[in-house]
């Protein structure tokens, strides 16, 4: 490759273009979560290896039996923060949990989750929609998870959310991009939105694939927390992420069912 | 007087506000948040509010977590 073509694809991938949530901007385009690590050494190091600028953490009561230290403290200083409403069930308990995380951290950044069932952990779209209506009203950024579903994305953009998060797969799967052709034809259609797929990436491929659909960033927690290794599994996503995002500004050939020589066909030795 | 603190009651038997209440649960002030009978209530207003009996009060921090 020349050296011309070489910086051009680093530059496309780097610093000229970012990822815009709520007007702060990300060089990457990972964000991933806190949960699920064997130590609080391995999360650093996963984290570390991802280049992920931000990460989301969860809103729980103090234990009041003991001094508990801040697990805030055992995260990288210059990680943005984003707080979640992970466990909520109601559209009351999501703004509740909102309003708390806005004042323990003071960021308006806010990871909207309103669960509609235990087994799945699939979201409540009405719940998380009248939340969204809310928060946006009350100055938050809402960032809602939300099903691979047009309509609900519309109506989330339309009630203000700064970026939106379609599942990939049931949180915690591991099942990859379960519908394509949902995340493209979202990205189609609304081509001046922030879409994060969030949820159900597996593996590298996973968010590869997120990416070339036209997804804006990934978000991922088990991905990389179950992982036998996390932090080469942190590596692996940032490539990944990196990787997917170039083919989809690269715009990828067209599928044929058939062969198409690469070599002219004229000249063979006979 | 009675409180419940994160849904345990809780015996009070002087003035107590939430600045003291966290005072003595010996919480680290920094980045935890306070809801008494479900509204926040902002950090500079712990040492003006008094309980009352039967308030439920919430405090919360932050945990790991990514979804759910």
């Amino acid at each position: 490759m020349s050296r011309a073509i070489t910086e051009k694809v680093s530059g496309a991938a780097s610093a000229g273009e970012s990822l815009i949530i709520a007007g702060r901007a990300f060089s990457s385009r990972l964000i991933i979560g806190t949960g699920k690590y064997r130590s609080f050494d391995e999360m650093r190091a996963a984290h570390a290896a991802s280049g992920a600028e931000m990460v989301t953490v969860a809103v729980r009561r103090v234990p009041l039996d003991r001094s508990s230290e801040s697990f805030l403290d055992h995260l990288d200083p210059a990680l943005q923060i984003l707080p979640n409403t992970a466990g909520c069930y109601t559209a009351e308990d999501a703004i509740r949990t909102a309003r708390l995380a806005r004042e323990a951290l003071e960021t308006d950044l806010v990871k909207l989750e309103v669960i509609g069932d235990q087994a799945t952990l699939f979201p409540d779209n009405e719940q998380t929609l009248e939340a969204a209506r809310v928060l946006v009203k009350e100055g938050f950024a809402v960032l809602p998870y939300f099903n691979d579903d047009l309509i609900m994305a519309k109506k989330l953009l339309d009630a203000g959310c700064a970026a939106i998060m379609p599942l990939a797969a049931p949180i915690g799967s591991g099942l990859g991009v379960q519908n394509p052709a949902n995340l493209r034809i979202m990205r189609e259609q609304l081509p001046d939105a922030t879409i994060i797929v969030d949820a159900g990436v597996g593996t590298a491929s996973d968010a590869a694939i997120a990416m070339e659909l036209g997804a804006d960033g990934v978000l991922m927690n088990t991905a990389i927390a179950e992982a036998v290794d996390p932090a080469k599994m942190g590596t692996a996503m940032k490539l990944a992420i990196e990787a997917g995002r170039l083919a989809y500004l690269a715009g990828r050939m067209p599928k044929r069912l058939y062969a198409s020589a690469s070599s002219p066909l004229q000249g063979v030795v006979k | 007087m009675r409180v419940y603190v994160n849904g345990e009651p809780r015996e009070i038997n002087q003035p107590l506000t939430l600045a003291e209440l966290v005072a003595e649960l010996d919480l680290p002030p920094a980045r935890i948040a306070i809801e008494l009978n479900r509204a926040v209530v902002r950090r500079n207003d712990w040492s003006a509010t008094t309980l009352n009996d039967e308030d439920r009060i919430e405090i919360v921090h932050f945990v790991g977590g990514g979804e759910s």
